[in-house]
């Protein structure tokens, strides 16, 4: 669907500048706005592209409506990590979802490859958390001795690893290093590529994808529902809300909820560097192309999306201790993103009961979850009801008082 | 490549790629490099193509090269001295110590 | 003498961060002709209250580009530079006078607007933090106010083969033979338009160089455009000179007008170049010369990274056609506390550039309070006065030499756009063709712009790409947002930085009270 460098005869810029490139963009595709979709998804992010692709090979048409470039996008600001490690203390079901979708990722990269030839170079040698402190590493133990019991042994295995015993598996790490856990189910992918992977397959397989169509407002009908933005309105039978932050404030229209915390990360990337660091870890992971990202922080009270120095030179510090050769690579991006982070930091997967066909889908790992929204929860949005097993990600769990 | 106008009232001496070169004092490295009659100071990160300094203002980057041991330092920006090792760079970073 | 320039005498250039105060009233950032103005202007008037200004520069010595090394050339009498160059002489030796603080080799590589470390911009109440690099050690320093003076960049040219070795700015050359007092050897190929490429052809053939030719590639279509601003342009002080600049080179050397496409070729390294000439009758002719040394030059645009990282409003001048800092009359950007003076606010070349300088350094005394109002009317009443002198004439050349379509945004789909990660136009093209919302899920899918220069040398030119390929203006496309650092910082002087307790605990996950704290509980 390639098109003419010469734009002579397309709408040139009138006085509403965000409005002629919305108008451009929707004519980059000659597929109509109205009409024939058989779901609108709100957002074009790593959750609802994957669930767009899901829809997709479930045999429906979905049209993704997506903003605008500088809107707060979590899938641009993301560490890439496929992972499971720790996940779900507490909430078993969670620990079992997350280890099902990294089982899940080489079927998806596949999928990805086969339909778009873009490789996300999904890499599972497995991960390691450092501990910097003997308190860390026994806290780090704590956890996944709970997440093993709470599972019934299901969930993924693990290792606990003195200094010497990393040593000898990584020669590189700093004498700071206490020791690490290290489990094999874990791993990462090139998550920029595999945005752009989503996107390429979208068109693909026959779904419409419109930028500047930040949908404000949704309004239930008697059958489907009227999604209303700044680019006009749009009817639809089905919409799955997959917005990240916007979720909070669109779900309610739909009798839906997805409460959110507010939760700033930041991260460093370098300069491409000869590969050192073949595993991924939940701090430093080397991309295929060679920079190494280092994370990460919380942010809780803030809603400025400018990186702090200060709580840059704290990840600097402490990715030094981890693996002190990194002391002379230069930093060369830096930046900030808010998660989307729900009160208890699980997703929300739910159809509305007052008004169905209306679905919400918003969680903070939309790597690691690609792959069970694709494959798992996508067809059954796509079948009409979701299965009895995520029930317990609906909202109603947001009702009883956290238990301490 | 480039010529001098004249000859260096003060030369400095350094090194590229172990080969001595004489540059005059002030001068930056890149300037340097390109008046001793360097045509090539690295290879591109991701194609491995021939590069050499194109902005002399601090701007492109493609005048990267390993000076006394640090790598990718803007040989533009920084000034030769006496003594000076300055040596290419063929693609990415090498973390020392790396196995 | 004041105690601050007496000990300046003393202690010289600063050479190392740990050198540098805690805080200056003026941070000034840029040795060019805005930047030493500016803290020219500053330091001394507030040299009687004892107030601090502190000018840090990426160069060895003052002058910026446009009178680069000008305090160490020597100054024979047959110099090739002409008269405009050694203008900067007083400038520089002002500055030299002046008690302001010099860091010569420093690094700005983030500017963090007022409030930033407590919860978000705007605030006021503090300072803006300069991150520098000096002498191998970062800092964070306050300024009651930035003074962002970082000039220009010439606009990128991205042709077939602009990456090769021998393929250099017209800039880069005029900085080599300013400072380093050299000359391409053998035959030299000037391609592109705008005054710059002219000069820069005068002053190589002062210096004995050998210019084979100047492939002009001006849009002839840009000269009825232009001819609304002539009159201004006539009486501006740019025309006599100007006239009697071109009719030198043109007896000297062969001019091509009417360049559509150009593509450098060779073996590793520029041997000739391919162009398409359009002649009178419309015409298309192709043809090659050979070339040891091809400088391409199309115009100079802002340099934005700084005030674009520190969250400054950033918009497009259509007739510059290029991004630039909103400022108010007198270089307020849109956050409190930073200034943008001289050609990074929008190219006015370098006697409006001095003249800016000392108008913002006005500025942000004033709103300091650390001169009083009176005394900033009068003063800007006549600096006023001098800039509009300095800015006739200049609608007109930006008008006649706006590139032209083709070489803003290349036709050739394997020319490469981003020279860092090696992103052709073509894949520009087809990746835009999937509805992406902006320049910046461009960046995220292709990683265009994310190399160690951060989009220096293709922001433009992925906008431009873009906007044609979507048929609408460069100002409803954007550009790359930014975040410090805007140059590489070595990890190990970052992280050498002072960090308060609630950094420490945004990614340790402690509380705050706890302090420093070695087990992060929260690190997954």
């Amino acid at each position: 669907m390639t098109k003419p460098a010469a734009t002579a005869d397309m709408a040139t810029a009138g006085a509403a500048a965000a409005a002629a490139a919305a108008a451009a963009a929707a004519g980059d595709r000659p597929a109509p706005l109205r009409g024939d979709w058989d779901v609108a998804v709100v957002g074009g992010g790593l959750v609802g592209a994957s669930i767009a692709l899901g829809l997709c090979r479930s045999g429906l048409r979905p049209l993704v409506l997506d903003g605008e470039d500088l809107d707060l996008r979590a899938s641009r600001a993301n560490f890439a990590l496929v992972w499971v490690q720790g996940k779900g203390v507490g909430a078993p079901h969670y620990a079992l979802w997350s280890k099902a979708s990294a089982e899940g990722w080489p079927q998806l990269a596949a999928l990805l490859r086969e339909t778009t030839g873009i490789d996300v170079s999904l890499n599972q040698r497995g991960a390691f958390s450092f501990a910097l402190s003997q308190g860390e590493l026994d806290r780090y133990r704590d956890e996944m001795e709970r997440v093993a019991a709470e599972t019934a042994g299901a969930a993924a295995p693990y290792e606990v690893l003195s200094h010497n015993e990393l040593r000898d598996r990584l020669p590189a790490v700093g004498p700071e290093v206490v020791g690490a856990i290290y489990s094999p189910a874990d791993g990462h992918v090139n998550s920029l590529r595999l945005l752009r992977a989503l996107h390429a397959a979208l068109p693909a397989l026959g779904a419409g994808y419109r930028a500047h169509h930040r949908v404000e407002r949704i309004e239930p009908l008697h059958a489907g529902f009227r999604l209303f933005g700044p680019w006009g309105d749009l009817v639809v039978p089905r919409v799955v809300i997959a917005a990240g932050t916007g979720a909070e404030a669109l779900a309610p229209m739909v009798g839906l909820r997805v409460p959110l915390t507010r939760s700033k990360g930041q991260v460093l990337v370098t300069e491409k560097c000869e590969p050192f660091f073949d595993y991924a870890s939940a701090t430093i992971r080397q991309t295929d192309e060679g920079g190494v990202m280092i994370g990460d922080s919380e942010e809780t009270g803030t809603d400025s999306i400018a990186a702090r120095a200060d709580i840059s030179a704290v990840l600097a510090q402490r990715a030094i201790r981890v693996f002190p050769r990194l002391a002379d690579v230069n930093v060369v991006r830096s930046w900030a993103g808010f998660r989307v982070k729900t009160l208890d930091g699980l997703p929300v997967y739910e159809q509305s009961a007052r008004h169905p066909g209306a679905f919400a889908v918003a969680c903070h790992s939309g790597v690691t979850l690609a792959a069970a929204h694709a494959l798992t929860v996508a067809p059954q949005i796509a079948a009409g009801a979701l299965a009895p097993d995520l029930a317990v990600f609906a909202s109603r769990r947001f009702d009883v008082p956290p238990s301490a | 490549m480039f010529r001098r106008l004249h000859e260096p009232a003060e030369p400095v001496r350094f090194t590229f790629d172990g080969r001595p070169l004489t540059a005059a004092a002030g001068d930056t490295v890149a300037a340097a490099l390109l008046a001793a009659g360097v045509r090539e100071v690295r290879r591109s990160v991701v194609g491995g193509e021939p590069r050499a300094p194109y902005c002399l203002m601090g701007v492109c980057f493609d005048c990267l090269v390993t000076i006394d041991g640090v790598q990718n330092r803007q040989s533009c920006l920084t000034e030769v001295r006496e003594g000076m090792e300055v040596r290419s760079q063929q693609g990415r970073r090498r973390l020392e110590g790396a196995e | 003498m004041t105690a601050a320039a007496a000990s300046r005498d003393i202690a010289g250039p600063i050479t190392h961060a740990a050198d540098l105060a805690d805080r200056y009233d003026v941070v000034v950032v840029g040795a060019g002709p805005a930047g030493l103005s500016a803290a020219v202007e500053a330091s001394g008037r507030l040299a009687a209250s004892g107030g601090s200004v502190l000018l840090l520069d990426e160069n060895p010595s003052p002058g910026g580009q446009i009178y680069r090394a000008v305090t160490r050339r020597p100054r024979r009498p047959d110099d090739c530079l002409g008269a405009d160059y050694w203008a900067g002489l007083p400038l520089a030796d002002a500055f030299a006078a002046s008690p302001a603080a010099y860091a010569p080799g420093a690094t700005v590589w983030g500017v963090e607007p007022c409030g930033a470390g407590e919860g978000g911009a705007g605030k006021g109440h503090e300072p803006p933090l300069v991150g520098v690099s000096l002498g191998g050690a970062a800092r964070r320093i306050a300024a009651g106010a930035v003074i962002l003076a970082s000039g220009a960049m010439e606009r990128p040219m991205p042709v077939p083969g602009w990456t090769l070795p021998g393929v250099m700015t017209a800039g880069a050359a005029q900085i080599a033979l300013k400072s380093a007092d050299a000359v391409p050897a053998g035959r030299i190929v000037l391609a592109g338009c705008g005054p710059l490429l002219y000069l820069l052809a005068w002053q190589l053939l002062r210096a004995g160089a050998e210019i084979a030719a100047i492939l002009d590639t001006a849009d002839p279509g840009q000269r009825l455009a232009a001819l609304r601003a002539l009159p201004d342009f006539l009486r501006s002080p740019y025309v006599a000179k100007g006239l009697s600049l071109l009719a030198q080179v043109r007896r000297r050397v062969p001019v091509h007008g009417g360049i559509e496409s150009l593509a450098i070729e060779g073996d590793g390294r520029a041997e000739h170049v391919l162009y398409r000439q359009r002649g009178r009758a419309g015409n298309i002719a192709a043809a090659s010369i050979d070339a040891d040394c091809v400088l391409l030059h199309q115009g100079v645009i802002p340099s934005t990274h700084l005030a674009a990282a520190a969250g400054c409003r950033i918009e497009w001048n259509a007739v510059q056609r290029a991004f630039q800092p909103a400022t108010d009359d007198v270089g307020r950007s849109s956050v409190a506390g930073i200034l943008v003076a001289g050609d990074g606010a929008g190219i006015g070349g370098a006697p409006h550039a001095a003249v800016a300088g000392r108008i913002a350094a006005l500025a942000a005394l004033a709103d300091l309070g650390r001169l009083a109002d009176a005394d900033c009317r009068r003063a800007l009443e006549s600096l006023r006065r001098e800039r509009a002198r300095w800015r006739r004439g200049r609608a007109f050349l930006d008008r006649l030499y706006q590139p032209a379509a083709a070489f803003r945004a290349p036709r050739d789909p394997a020319t490469i756009v981003c020279r860092c990660e090696e992103v052709t136009a073509g894949t520009l093209r087809k990746t835009v063709a999937l509805g992406v919302p902006g320049p910046n899920q461009l960046k995220t899918f292709l990683r265009c712009g994310m190399g160690p220069c951060q989009g220096r040398l293709c922001a433009q030119t992925v906008t431009e790409i873009m906007a044609e390929e979507r048929g609408v203006d460069p100002s409803a496309i954007g550009t790359y947002r930014l975040r410090s650092p805007v140059k590489p910082l070595r990890l190990s002087e970052l992280a050498a930085l002072p960090v308060p307790p609630d950094a420490v605990s945004a990614v340790t996950g402690e509380p705050p009270a706890k302090g420093p704290s070695e087990s992060p509980a929260d690190a997954r």
